[in-house]
């Protein structure tokens, strides 16, 4: 088996783990090891834009960004982290641009900024233009500028390396275990410190925005080497997807004026947001959606909405809410505009829909977008393993995998590509750090043999189970019940639902039982994460009686603060999911009823 | 409605040699040609062996010849099919290590060698530096690209000698030649001043044809050559 020895070790290369990377190699020996060549990574599929106060076209402040943020997470965000967030945003942005980052310009020569969900001025309530954006591909300029940036610094890559365990003597991270897709061969990287940057796991559910690739790595390998995980119950729906597909339709069409109507032909945010209607934050707006599509007011009474951008439609909402231009004129979009600021999404909706969004409205429906749980980390990246926040020394988590926590129970628009670099920075400065400090903890001979029997067991010649049928269950079920509605027997319905799921995920068969490119042994592998963390989530949400952000409940509407105001952890033991909490940060922002 | 697979197959672990297997499924006109694929990955043959991620268009993993042009698996739709048989290859002009998986190293070796990220050795401005929306829009074309290789395998130049640099680098060196800020347009123009840069283009447009992302591939080429023959960018 080869060895491979790094300071500092990062799992994943998206805009988290390439950040992270930058700044640790700066100081020590680091690697980065991901699934996927880095380009392919999750981050490049985020569109609409990232959020700092810059204030380039009017009055903004991190304060103000900061309240949004704790606003938007239903006060389960812990204040302090989002602070520092909110308050790193502005410098983040600038190092970006200062690596080559394309952005938008204003005719000024600065950064262009659009108005975002839940982005408001925090004196009028109206919204504000904080989101900085490179047309509608921010997310692809973010992963390409950071890979492109580290191809100069000389940045280490293992690339199709799948990471499959971490390795952990005397309660430190002392390496992980990886698979080389080309020759199917195990790996050993022995590390002082491990950052865990894998993205998030939509994949549980059926309709989802997110890659094939998103299956939850990280938390799952965590789990079982029995590190909890945070708010598992806290996961987003992001309102406009393309009705069945799940494919993301940014929120800045509506920044730029695109309104949601239903079969009435009403605008019916103005109904459930009065102030910034359409600009809601999306548990918000999501949850509007499911409640019009109840009342039968889908589009032909079927279960999606139309997303209408096309100028004579924003053109009469804007004169109606009386939106103007930084300039104080009257804000008017025209075709060519439209074209100009949202060229992926037409191309999008053209080759999947053949539905032009100039001339024509865009049928949406809430897709499984974003993982405000994941594994407990500090505001460093430092992990934290139980309800005193404990660090656990040498592991390190960033991005979607992470829960800081500073999305809470519902996260804003563009505030997840700023948490990648926020966060990834901090998270390598501080690995590298540690690493400075500490020497590499022998491991045992029989370091792999945990993942290696994991792999001999789906390799088993006597199952019968097919791993498609057992996906396709949990994604059904976990999308119809601990989705953007939830009540209890559907829950629990779901917890028996995903138990006996993993009972017969024991007696699987797969095809393919080489050693080269074995992508049948390790979407397997994938499955049963996402069994995994399914589970985990079932049980936090039927567990948490309350309604609160991402987390709605028709049993208990109501956000209870007295009860409920606490973060859950959850650890998967032999004989299920054990729950504990831990306290909100709360520092200035006391909670108080959530209105848009 | 009924659609025949017809499916490169290449294992170097059995001793079937190349050959191709042909599938019959059942689909919808809207289904993509990668649906076609996970169909029979999971239904049929696990072994079936390709490269996927995002399944829109953006992560460039799932380039494959598709009745022999080079497409994204995830931007083609059944109903776009001339013909209810699908002819399904590797790319060209990379080794192929397993069914439609081939080795990319070649590719992210060449585009690595042109410089491909942004160089300005003069100290940042304390917030960012100023560039006009004309200044950005000279470039925005060549921004887009997401490194699938459907251009540079789909280029008789590249198939003839893989020494070639290819379209893919040559539009990731544009991206930066042309971007206002950067100072390092005269090293990448000199690395493309080579029998193997820019004069192996022949102006035959397949690439352009096989960008998903339709960035007027050949164009920036074009552009890219006329600098290094005035000295001038334009």
């Amino acid at each position: 088996m080869q060895k491979h020895q790094h300071e500092v070790i990062v799992v994943g290369a998206g805009g988290a783990g390439l950040t992270a990377a930058l700044y640790a190699s700066q100081h020590v020996s680091t690697a980065v090891i991901s699934k996927l060549y880095p380009t392919r990574s999750h981050t490049g599929t985020a569109q609409g834009g990232i959020g700092a106060a810059l204030g380039n076209t009017e009055e903004d402040h991190p304060e103000w960004h900061a309240y949004d943020t704790v606003k938007g997470s239903d006060y389960l965000g812990d204040q302090t982290a989002i602070e520092f967030m909110a308050q790193e945003a502005v410098q983040a942005v600038y190092e970006l641009e200062h690596m080559g980052l394309p952005f938008s310009r204003n005719p000024d020569g600065t950064i262009a900024q659009r108005p975002f969900g839940g982005h408001t001025n925090n004196e009028t309530g109206k919204p504000v233009r904080r989101a900085c954006y490179a047309a509608d591909r921010t997310g692809h300029m973010i992963l390409q500028t950071l890979y492109q940036q580290s191809i100069k610094n000389k940045v280490n890559f293992f690339d199709e390396f799948h990471v499959v365990d971490l390795l952990v003597e005397d309660g430190k991270a002392a390496g992980v275990v990886a698979i080389e897709l080309e020759t199917g061969e195990f790996h050993i990287f022995h590390a002082k410190a491990v950052i865990f940057a894998t993205g998030g796991h939509g994949r549980v559910w059926e309709i989802t925005s997110n890659a094939y690739a998103y299956t939850g790595d990280g938390v799952a390998i965590t789990l079982r080497r029995g590190i909890p995980a945070e708010d598992m119950e806290f996961f987003q729906f992001h309102p406009t997807g393309i009705y069945k597909m799940g494919i993301l339709i940014t929120e800045g069409v509506r920044g730029e004026g695109g309104v949601l109507i239903n079969d009435k032909g009403e605008r019916f945010m103005e109904e459930y947001a009065p102030t910034v209607k359409d600009l809601a934050s999306r548990d918000v707006v999501s949850r509007a959606m499911y409640l019009e599509m109840k009342a039968g007011r889908g589009i032909g009474g079927k279960r999606f909405l139309n997303l209408d951008v096309t100028p004579e439609v924003v053109n009469k909402y804007a004169a109606e809410d009386g939106r103007t231009n930084p300039d104080g004129s009257p804000y008017r979009m025209t075709g060519e505009d439209i074209f100009a600021k949202l060229p992926d999404i037409i191309d999008f909706c053209e080759t999947y829909i053949g539905v032009n969004p100039v001339t024509q409205p865009m049928p949406v429906q809430p897709t499984a977008h974003y993982a405000m749980g994941g594994i407990p980390t500090n505001m460093y990246g430092e992990v934290v393993i139980d309800k005193e926040n404990t660090v656990m020394p040498g592991l390190y988590a960033a991005g979607e995998v992470a829960c800081v926590s500073a999305h809470g129970a519902n996260r804003l628009g563009t505030n997840a590509l700023l948490d990648l670099v926020v966060f990834g920075k901090y998270s390598g400065l501080k690995a590298a750090e540690y690493s400075q400090g500490s020497s590499f903890i022998p491991l045992p001979a029989n370091a792999a043999d945990f993942a290696q029997e994991q792999f001999a067991q789906l390799h088993r010649e006597d199952g019968t189970e097919s791993v498609t049928d057992i996906a396709n269950e949990m994604k059904e079920v976990m999308f119809d019940h601990v989705g953007v509605f939830r009540v209890e027997e559907g829950m629990q319905e779901a917890v028996d639902k995903i138990r006996a799921l993993k009972e017969r995920f024991q007696h699987i068969s797969i095809d393919d039982h080489g050693k080269k490119f074995n992508t049948d042994v390790l979407n397997a592998w994938e499955v049963s994460n996402l069994l995994d963390l399914a589970e985990v989530t079932a049980v936090s949400a039927l567990e948490r009686k309350e309604s609160r952000g991402a987390h709605s409940r028709d049993d208990y509407t109501e956000r209870d603060d007295e009860n409920w105001l606490k973060h859950t952890l959850a650890w998967l033991d032999k004989d299920g999911v054990r729950l504990e909490y831990k306290p909100v940060d709360i520092t200035k922002y006391k909670p108080k009823a959530r209105s848009y | 409605m009924e659609v025949k697979l017809k499916v490169f197959r290449y294992n170097p672990e059995d001793d079937e040699g190349k050959h191709f297997d042909t599938f019959t499924l059942e689909a919808e006109p809207t289904d993509r040609v990668l649906d076609l694929l996970e169909q029979v990955k999971n239904y049929v043959d696990g072994t079936l062996t390709f490269r996927r991620s995002c399944a829109h268009g953006v992560c460039g993993s799932d380039a494959i010849r598709i009745n022999g042009v080079n497409r994204l698996a995830c931007k083609v739709l059944v109903q776009d099919l001339k013909s209810k048989t699908v002819k399904i290859e590797p790319i060209l002009g990379l080794e192929v290590e397993k069914d439609l998986v081939v080795d990319m190293e070649p590719f992210f070796r060449h585009y690595k060698s042109v410089l491909p990220y942004f160089v300005n050795d003069d100290p940042p401005p304390m917030k960012e530096r100023l560039q006009s929306p004309e200044e950005r829009s000279r470039f925005d074309d060549t921004t887009k690209c997401i490194l699938c290789a459907s251009c540079t395998t789909s280029c008789p130049s590249f198939w003839i000698n893989e020494e070639y640099v290819g379209p893919s680098a040559i539009v990731n060196a544009h991206r930066f030649i042309y971007d206002s800020r950067d100072q390092a347009a005269a090293e990448r123009l000199e690395i493309l001043n080579d029998q193997f840069g820019v004069y192996r283009c022949h102006t035959i447009f397949n690439c352009t044809d096989a960008c998903p992302r339709e960035i007027e591939v050949t164009k920036a080429v074009g552009e890219v050559k006329k600098a290094i023959a005035t000295g001038r960018l334009e």
